[in-house]
């Protein structure tokens, strides 16, 4: 695997570039705390929290808009080759996913606010956080290895996908079977069912960015067939369900 | 009617990397060949410390326009210039303006390089010595030495400053010769396709150098590679048959330019 | 698709003529060169074989006793020292003094240089009369081209310049050992002399080289300034072409046209003196003109553009473009073009006889105002003389001027070759 650690003859392009990748990066760190203080103003029912989640989710589209500019320009203008344009387009991909994922954060943090109203359901609560945890532990180690350029951090992610479906397919269970027990309780499984959907969706843009940051590395693709796990794991939808 | 409103907005001067006032303004420039007409009208304004970058098809103008600009096109026979040159708002074409003091400020590099076939040091010392620019020797030697370190060539010859300019490749001929026209300290620098005959990564190279080059100087390059005004100039300006197209930023006009010639020439949609 | 096959036979059928055609060409032009070369080789052998003895020349060495009694002190000039050499050869041979005839005979076979020697030495030294002084002079010049096999014992006597007697004589003088042969140094250090045994080029070799000097010092700076300005500030107008029209006119005019200017106007009008090296040197330099100019803007035309846009964008004016870097670099070319302009001029000879510098002159010249003649001139004059043995001397003095000429033009191609500079 070759790497470009030599400088760029022209400095301004080198920079351009670095500067690319830093604010993706930055884009990360803010996506992780959307995850994190959303899980959190679940588990801990604090609205304040939720309204903030909610309302710096803009800052993350601005961001995202932004990191699309700067690559369009830098291709525009620069005409990369090889690992620099791979490096532009992984990022500008990367920073739509984290787009998204902040789109999902932002979701379960609105849900959450339907939730405060109604009585908590502490089994259900602790499985939500323990699945965001999960979730944003998995993000924050692909983050990581962006950071470093690093494969595999990646490839780690990117194999155990199956592990947030699992806990997706045993809360989808769950809350079934307390959904069936006591029809009170619906309207809060089904709020908590998409935020568990949400986050399983988190899980989803964790491995994308996983297979971003091989094809940046590598410039090779991933194994098509991306480990699937569960039979009761309906067709996958591209669409945010919030 | 094209929007020639300078397009890269002043700064305060002295700020050293952002591009500052306009250097060089025409207004309604026709040059004739004789009965050929090869420019048609054309109105630009080129910023102190930037890159301005002129585009088109093979005989388009853009040489002759630059050519208008340090009064070289007074060298060739039946050449007349019309309209609004001026440098620093004087007039370039006016009876007071003598050529050979205009070429002091305005240097000129040019597509093949050429060396004068004297030694390196003479080369560069050439412009400093016929403008009496320097008391002593020592300070010519002095000039030299900083002209051939801002081309980023001093490195490489110090140790060989009497032998041949044309004992040099290709891209070091080519910073020699920015160097020499470096060393009278002009303002502008003119630049007609600079790399054409240059390898990638001598292009390179001078690419870098004219991007440390443009926070001092103005800086006007022709050249025939669209991703190279890309790459180097702040401001584009597209000719097409004698006349200008579109002027815009180069950003603007390289991601969304206003003109349907200019989209079809940088999308290769015509030749 | 389907004509393929069917081209590719016709290509194959054409491509055989095509060689032929080719080889014929190589033929045609073989040929043509074999047979300039075989005209150059009968030319110069014919003249290496007619000139080459003359550079070997015979001398005798002999004892003149100088009769005190027919030389007066005073007036030393006035004896016939000839006669008296003609004596001592005669005493020598054991052959009756008194006899006309025999003198005579015995007069043919000597030079008189051996009765100037006398007298030079009779001039410097007046104490010599009375004394017997060994003299060492060029043989006569039918007797020095009977030593060298011109003048053969068997075409019948009255066909020939020396009697039988004489031959005999001289056989004798040869089988005695006072008759040496040696390198004609004389041909070289002496100038035109009426006898041919002691006549050499130095005069005309002199008289060329102050010729050309002056045809130099006229021609090539006005030639190649006249180019620099037509070439580089010249306007490009009507006139100017006029002007290279009638240039290249020049160039073609015959030369003895200029000989009548120089004529009718140098020596006519103007009053230079006649014969002379300057106004040979000057209607030379107006012939050698026109072709430094022509070959001075072939030069300057070659220097690329390139250089004088570098040098004017730098801000140098015209003037410091054309005198730092241009011409520097158009040198080679304009010293060549120079150096073969003036080899022609060395040659040409229709010119020079109207002015004037055919007429014998019999010393070297001592300025360029003083009366002189020149090689090729020198030439025509020998040509043109009765005696015999100036026939070989004439075939020398060619092959002299021919070996300046080489010499000239190898010193060009030598020049060009080490000052040819790349940019």
């Amino acid at each position: 695997m070759m790497d470009s650690t030599n400088q760029h003859t022209v400095r301004a392009y080198g920079d351009e570039l670095n500067q690319i990748t830093a604010d993706v990066a930055r884009m990360g760190g803010l996506a992780e705390a959307q995850i994190a203080d959303a899980i959190e103003a679940v588990s801990r029912r604090d609205e304040g929290l939720a309204q903030e989640v909610i309302a710096r989710d803009a800052k993350l589209d601005e961001l995202q808009r932004e990191i699309e500019r700067k690559v369009i320009r830098l291709i525009a203008l620069r005409q990369p080759v090889a690992t620099d344009l791979r490096r532009a387009v992984a990022a500008m991909k990367i920073a739509t996913d984290l787009e998204r994922t902040g789109d999902l954060a932002r979701s379960v943090a609105k849900r959450s606010l339907s939730l405060v109203e109604v009585e908590p359901l502490a089994p259900l609560t602790r499985s939500i956080e323990r699945m965001g945890k999960l979730v944003a532990k998995r993000m924050k180690t692909v983050l990581d290895a962006y950071t470093s350029a690093e494969v595999a951090g990646a490839l780690d992610v990117w194999s155990h996908d199956d592990d947030i479906d699992e806990h997706y397919n045993a809360l989808f269970r769950e809350l079934l079977t307390y959904m069936m027990a006591d029809p009170r309780t619906i309207t809060s499984c089904a709020h908590l069912l998409f935020m568990a959907k949400n986050l399983e969706r988190i899980g989803d843009h964790a491995t994308n960015i996983a297979e971003m940051i091989h094809f940046e590395v590598t410039g090779g693709e991933l194994e098509l067939s991306r480990p699937r796990q569960g039979a009761t794991d309906p067709v996958r939808s591209t669409e945010d369900p919030s | 009617m094209i929007d020639t409103r300078p397009t890269l907005g002043p700064a305060a001067q002295g700020q050293g990397e952002s591009p500052g006032l306009i250097k060089l303004r025409t207004r309604g420039v026709n040059v004739f060949y004789g009965d050929k007409q090869a420019l048609k009208d054309v109105s630009l304004d080129m910023a102190d410390r930037a890159v301005t970058a002129l585009i088109g098809p093979s005989g388009c103008g853009k040489s002759t326009f630059l050519r208008c600009l340090n009064r070289m096109n007074d060298t060739i026979q039946g050449a007349r210039v019309e309209g609004v040159i001026e440098l620093d708002g004087e007039d370039v074409n006016a009876r007071s303006v003598d050529p050979v003091a205009l070429r002091a400020r305005v240097g000129m590099v040019f597509q093949r390089p050429n060396p004068f076939p004297k030694s390196i040091f003479e080369n560069v010392a050439y412009g400093p010595r016929i403008h009496g620019l320097t008391q002593s020797k020592a300070e010519l030697a002095d000039v030299v030495e900083q002209a051939l370190r801002r081309a980023g060539l001093w490195d490489e010859v110090a140790d060989r400053l009497d032998q041949s300019g044309s004992s040099l490749s290709g891209g070091q001929q080519q910073r020699l010769v920015i160097a020499r026209a470096i060393a009278v300290d002009p303002e502008v620098i003119l630049m007609d396709e600079p790399c054409s005959a240059l390898d990638p990564i001598a292009t390179a190279r001078i690419e870098e150098l004219i991007d440390e080059l443009r926070r001092q100087y103005c800086i006007v390059i022709v050249t025939h590679s669209m991703a190279q005004a890309a790459r180097v100039s702040q401001q584009t300006a597209f000719f097409h048959m004698g006349q200008i197209i579109e002027i815009g930023r180069t950003e603007d006009l390289f991601t969304n330019p206003r003109e349907q010639r200019t989209l079809d020439y940088i999308t290769g949609r015509f030749g | 698709m389907t004509d393929r096959p069917d081209h590719r036979a016709a290509v194959a059928r054409r491509l055989k003529q095509r060689h032929a055609a080719e080889r014929r060409f190589r033929l045609y032009g073989l040929l043509a060169i074999g047979i300039a070369v075989a005209f150059l080789a009968l030319l110069l052998g014919r003249i290496i074989e007619q000139g080459h003895s003359a550079f070997v020349t015979h001398s005798i060495t002999l004892a003149v006793p100088v009769d005190a009694s027919r030389v007066d002190p005073a007036y030393p000039q006035g004896a016939n020292y000839d006669q008296m050499a003609a004596e001592a050869l005669m005493a020598r041979l054991g052959v009756d003094a008194s006899d006309p005839i025999n003198g005579r005979a015995a007069r043919d076979l000597l030079s008189p240089d051996m009765g100037f020697q006398i007298l030079a030495q009779v001039r410097e030294d007046p104490a010599l009369i009375g004394q017997t002084l060994t003299i060492d002079a060029p043989v006569g010049d039918d007797a020095d081209l009977y030593f060298k096999g011109e003048i053969s014992p068997d075409t019948p006597q009255d066909q020939r310049s020396l009697t039988d007697q004489q031959i005999a004589w001289l056989d004798r003088l040869q089988a005695d050992g006072v008759v040496e042969s040696h390198f004609n140094t004389g041909l070289f250090t002496r100038s035109d002399s009426t006898q041919p045994e002691t006549a050499g080029l130095l005069g005309a070799i002199v008289g060329s080289a102050l010729m050309l000097m002056v045809t130099a010092l006229l021609s090539i700076p006005i030639g190649v300034l006249a180019a620099v300005y037509l070439e580089e500030f010249a306007p490009k107008n009507r006139l100017t072409e006029i002007i290279e029209v009638n240039i290249n006119n020049l160039a073609a005019v015959p030369s003895i046209v200029y000989g009548l200017l120089g004529l009718a106007v140098f020596i006519g009008w103007m009053g230079l003196p006649r014969s002379s090296p300057l106004v040979g040197g000057t209607v030379l330099s107006l012939m050698a003109m026109p072709t430094v100019i022509i070959a001075t803007r072939a030069a300057l035309k070659a220097v690329p553009p390139s250089i004088r846009d570098a040098a004017l964008a730098l801000g140098a004016s015209r003037t410091q473009t054309v005198f730092s870097h241009v011409l520097p670099l158009a040198m080679p070319g304009i010293m060549t073009g120079s150096i073969i302009s003036m080899a022609h001029a060395l040659g040409e000879t229709a010119p020079l006889l109207m002015i004037g510098m055919v007429s014998f002159v019999p010393g070297v010249p001592e300025g360029i105002l003083a009366a002189s003649s020149a090689l090729p001139t020198q030439i025509f004059i020998w040509e043109n003389a009765a005696e015999a043995a100036f026939h070989e001397r004439t075939a020398a003095a060619i092959l002299v001027l021919l070996v300046f000429m080489i010499v000239m033009n190898a010193v060009a191609i030598v020049l060009r070759r080490r000052l040819e500079r790349r940019w």
